[in-house]
């Protein structure tokens, strides 16, 4: 990209929200259940039913409002958005328009190239999921799938204040890990429980005003948005380059082709005649309702990264992959808490316990207990390294009591000075010619022979005492 | 209790009124079951009660009066069904209305006009005029109806009979095929006072499928009082214009009397607004309905007319050709009053209108009136035919009925005379949630009003 063009990105995320049941209605909100299978005479629009409002959906909502930091309104209206679509069983979507839940909030993160970066979020309301058409299931026609169609949502709409698809990215993750922690959305945009669009121009440095935008769509995984933000800005740049103008439509991302394209102004031409949701009251909220909400948010990732880096003396980065995720954070702090020292149970935790979890459905499958005793195994000179690596896959695959399973497997070190004595005999005794050049001086020999004497002991020596014996015996 | 073949035999003898939609083979097996299966200690027990095709029953087809519903069974009772067949009673068929209740007269049905009881030249008044017809012939004791702007009130003032729209919330709108949601209410007819609040007593209280259905206890029934004594009612100027027909003004002036002999303090009040509340409810309802009757496309149920070539002409055909010419004239206007750069001028200017409406009645309230007294309609029942190259003129007959929609409270209408032969109703409007008391003044009224003594 030419560094004379400035790009400006303003992100809608829809996120869905993990309730047990709809957003008007009770049936099933979960992913996957046999087409048409979860549904009743609400979310399909029969004639005479009506929408009411799931209280947890709107309960997560407030949640993800406060922990953006928006203003909660205490009064916000739901309103009907109307088009025509197969999909869209009512004829119209229940929104919300002029009265959102929430305006007014920011996320914030380290932009790779600006540092520390403050973005506007401009309001966050309700809405329901469409249905969902599949084009491509049946030969002669479109199937609708309704299990989707009323599903609770999320739309959080950013300012234009991203200023690259690398911003645009780390936005979008760092929100994704804000809205996991504070459990309102399991925020996988391979199910669709994440879905973004953004609208994309670019200007001049310096200037104030915004240029004519476009908006991408057909976002569906994450790897996709920095190519298809790039894709459009570089597409945009080279227009106004060769003096065109950027005209404002829709382009549809295609990730299979790395291109964008046009969407058929007919799919977009729609006055969608927003009007107050009749069947619905105002959504009121007391301050107390949201007090509460407020009180019971969870430490936020930002704030439980800078507490892990102060209180537990690790760098920024540790601190970061410890709090990437609440589990993996409450896990650290239940081993520090049971005992380990914090930088060894850091080391623990991001390498051992992060790979197994990786291996095994996320689970982190030493119990914090068990590890703080291995840890402790290590630092007291019980275990090797080695050998501690060994028990934390014992416990990892059938549990049980680290020292137990260490005894067991015949891996506690051996600190007894006269077995060593005997092991080191041996071993100077079969190696007579490196003995005598190590007498000579040649002392970086000394590796070797705890080796050997490793060796000899199935691990089990204690490393730094069969050194000191090792170094009494040569040095006599 | 009735007996089930009775009512159908009833139904059946009224059959050239072609007020009930459903045939008589399926009302006499639907009857009979209904009647094995009916709880002998509700309240109900064994009444007949006739619905409109707009509400939904799993009994009965629901086709709101329209083709573009033709033989659609609804999968639900509407809550209001639900509870009638709770307390025993026995849904005794559905009623021909105006197509999706859009219209005063009960002419803009897919199915045919239902005629006047009384004169078979006239309209029984709509859109709930099936219902009104039926009660008004003595086919069955009560019947429901539903109100956007006088639905009931309208026809059961043209029919001669008790109609009551409860306040906004009273009764839950869950089953009833929404027209303009924010004053739909479901309504009674009785042939009395009693008959038409014991059935809006059953089908009131709270319902968790409806979140506009306010959390209240059934209403509870009023004793017939002694006399008026206490109750100030007051006449707004507004409802007595000029131009009102003779035989209307000597009708109410006469029931005016008769409260006042029984001890009611009579007030002239006004209503400052009213002259605005026909264009305001024609601005809202259509804009509603818009949105409201967008889920009738023939993708899902429903009958799919030809032409679908592909979605648009599905669209175009099914819509085109299953709605009749009134509820396509209401879509039109309510997409237009919405759309972007008319919405400020109409829709939203419609809303602050209707605040202003409903303003004026609290402020009458608030002053110590207790009810209101009005004519229910400008004029008895009109011929067919003869507002229906005139919607203007047919929407004018709801001039005295929409405010309560608008403003959301009860109203009913009682038969106050004859002229020529021709009933004339008296409305009472009430407080929000007081129907109890407007019931109370009904049944003094009543009780001395000669309801069907030429005025």
């Amino acid at each position: 990209m030419s560094a004379a063009w400035e790009t400006v990105i303003g992100l809608e995320t829809h996120v869905q929200l993990r309730t047990k049941s709809k957003m008007f209605c009770g049936c099933g909100a979960a992913f996957g259940a046999p087409p048409n299978t979860q549904v009743c005479p609400v979310c399909l629009g029969l004639p005479g039913a009506l929408p009411v409002p799931n209280g947890e959906a709107i309960r997560l909502a407030v949640r993800a409002a406060l922990a953006l930091g928006c203003t909660v309104n205490p009064k916000s209206v739901f309103a009907r958005k109307n088009y025509f679509y197969p999909d869209l069983p009512k004829g119209y979507q229940i929104s919300q328009h002029e009265q959102p839940l929430a305006t007014g909030g920011t996320l914030s993160f380290i932009s790779s190239e600006r540092g520390a970066v403050s973005i506007g979020i401009i309001r966050l309301h309700i809405e329901e999921d469409a249905g969902k058409s599949i084009h491509d299931r049946f030969a002669k026609g479109t199937a609708v799938d309704l299990n989707r169609s009323g599903v609770p949502l999320i739309e959080i709409v950013s300012a234009p204040d991203l200023r690259s698809p690398a911003e645009a990215r780390a936005y979008l993750s760092t929100l994704k890990q804000l809205l996991e922690y504070i459990g309102i959305s399991d925020c996988d945009m391979e199910k669709g429980s994440l879905r973004v669009d953004a609208n994309v121009s670019v200007r001049r440095p310096g200037t104030a005003a915004l240029s004519t935008r476009t908006e991408v769509k057909n976002i569906n995984s994450f790897a996709f948005v920095e190519k298809a933000l790039t894709v459009e800005r570089d597409r945009q740049v080279a227009l106004v380059e060769s003096g065109g103008t950027v005209t404002q439509q829709t382009m549809l991302f295609d990730s299979k082709e790395n291109t964008v394209r046009p969407q058929r102004t007919k799919e977009e031409s729609h006055d969608y005649r927003y009007f107050p949701e009749p069947d619905l009251p105002p959504l009121v909220l007391t301050p107390e309702f949201v007090a509460e909400q407020q009180s019971d948010l969870p430490e936020l990732p930002s704030a439980k990264r800078d507490r892990f880096a102060a209180q537990y003396a690790l760098s920024r980065e540790h601190a970061a992959v410890l709090t990437a995720n609440r589990t993996v954070a409450e896990y650290y702090e239940n081993v520090v808490r049971a005992g380990a020292e914090p930088q060894a149970a850091a080391n623990w935790v991001m390498t051992e316990a992060l790979a197994d979890a990786k291996d095994h459905q996320e689970q982190l499958r030493v119990p914090a207990g068990a590890l703080a005793q291995i840890v402790a195994l290590v630092k007291g000179g019980t275990l090797s390294h080695q050998a501690a690596k060994r028990v934390f896959g014992e416990v990892a695959a059938k549990g049980g009591d680290p020292r137990t399973i260490a005894e067991s497997l015949g891996l506690i070190q051996v600190a007894d000075t006269n077995v060593i004595e005997g092991w080191v005999t041996d071993v100077l005794a079969d190696h007579p010619s490196e003995v005598e050049r190590y007498r000579k001086g040649e002392t970086k020999l000394m590796p070797f022979f705890v080796g050997q004497l490793m060796r000899k002991s199935k691990g089990k020596a204690d490393p730094k005492l069969a050194q000191r014996v090792l170094e009494a015996k040569l040095a006599s | 209790m009735s007996d089930a073949k009775a009512v159908a035999d009833r139904l059946t003898k009224v059959k050239r009124l072609n007020a009930l939609l459903t045939p008589t083979k399926d009302l006499r097996k639907a009857l009979s079951q209904q009647a094995a299966a009916a709880r002998p200690t509700g309240v109900l027990y064994g009444m007949p009660v006739a619905v409109k095709d707009n509400i939904c029953t799993l009994e009965f087809t629901t086709s709101c009066g329209s083709r573009i519903l033709e033989g659609y069974r609804s999968p639900y009772d509407a809550t209001a069904v639900a509870k009638l067949k709770a307390a025993g009673a026995l849904i005794a068929g559905k009623t021909n209305c105006d197509e999706f209740a859009m219209g005063s007269s009960t002419e803009h049905s897919a199915y045919g006009r239902v005629l006047h009881p009384l004169d078979k030249t006239r309209v029984p008044g709509g859109s709930s005029g099936g219902s009104a017809a039926l009660v008004a012939a003595g086919a069955i004791p009560a019947a429901l109806g539903s109100e956007t702007g006088g639905s009931v009130r309208q026809p059961a003032s043209f029919c001669g009979i008790v109609g009551i729209k409860p306040t906004y919330g009273r009764v839950s709108r869950y089953g009833l095929v929404a027209f303009g949601s924010s004053l739909d209410q479901i309504g009674v007819f009785g042939r009395s006072v009693h008959d038409a609040a014991r059935v809006l007593s059953v089908i009131s209280g709270r319902d968790s499928r409806d979140a506009t259905c306010e959390d209240r206890d059934p209403l509870r029934l009023p004793t017939v009082p002694e006399s008026l004594q206490g109750f100030v009612i007051g006449l707004p100027r507004e409802y007595f214009p000029p131009e009102l027909d003779p035989a209307v003004r000597r009708a109410c002036e006469r029931a005016v009397r008769l409260m006042k002999e029984q001890g009611a303090a009579i007030r002239e009040v006004s209503l400052p607004h009213t002259p605005y509340a026909v264009p305001t409810y024609y601005v809202i309802a259509p804009a509603e309905a818009s949105s409201n009757l967008a889920r009738f496309d023939g993708v899902r149920y429903g009958p799919r007319f030809n032409g679908a070539a592909d979605l648009r002409s599905l669209y175009r055909s099914t819509r085109g050709q299953g709605f009749g010419p009134e509820v396509r004239r209401r879509i039109l206007v309510g997409t237009y009053v919405l759309s972007a750069g008319f919405y400020d001028a109409y829709y939203r200017r419609a809303q602050q209108m209707r605040a202003l409406i409903a303003q004026d009645f609290r402020n009458v309230f608030d002053r110590g009136v207790d009810l209101l007294f009005t004519p229910t309609t400008p004029t008895p029942a009109f011929k067919a035919g003869e507002k229906l190259g005139d919607p203007v003129a047919m929407y004018l007959s709801d001039i005295f009925t929409v405010t309560a929609n608008l403003a959301g409270l009860p109203a009913m209408s009682i038969p106050i005379g004859r002229v020529k032969g021709l009933p004339i109703g008296g409305q009472l409007i009430g407080q929000a949630f007081l129907e109890d008391e407007m019931i109370e003044a009904a049944y003094a009224l009543e009780r001395v009003v000669p309801a069907t003594d030429e005025a």
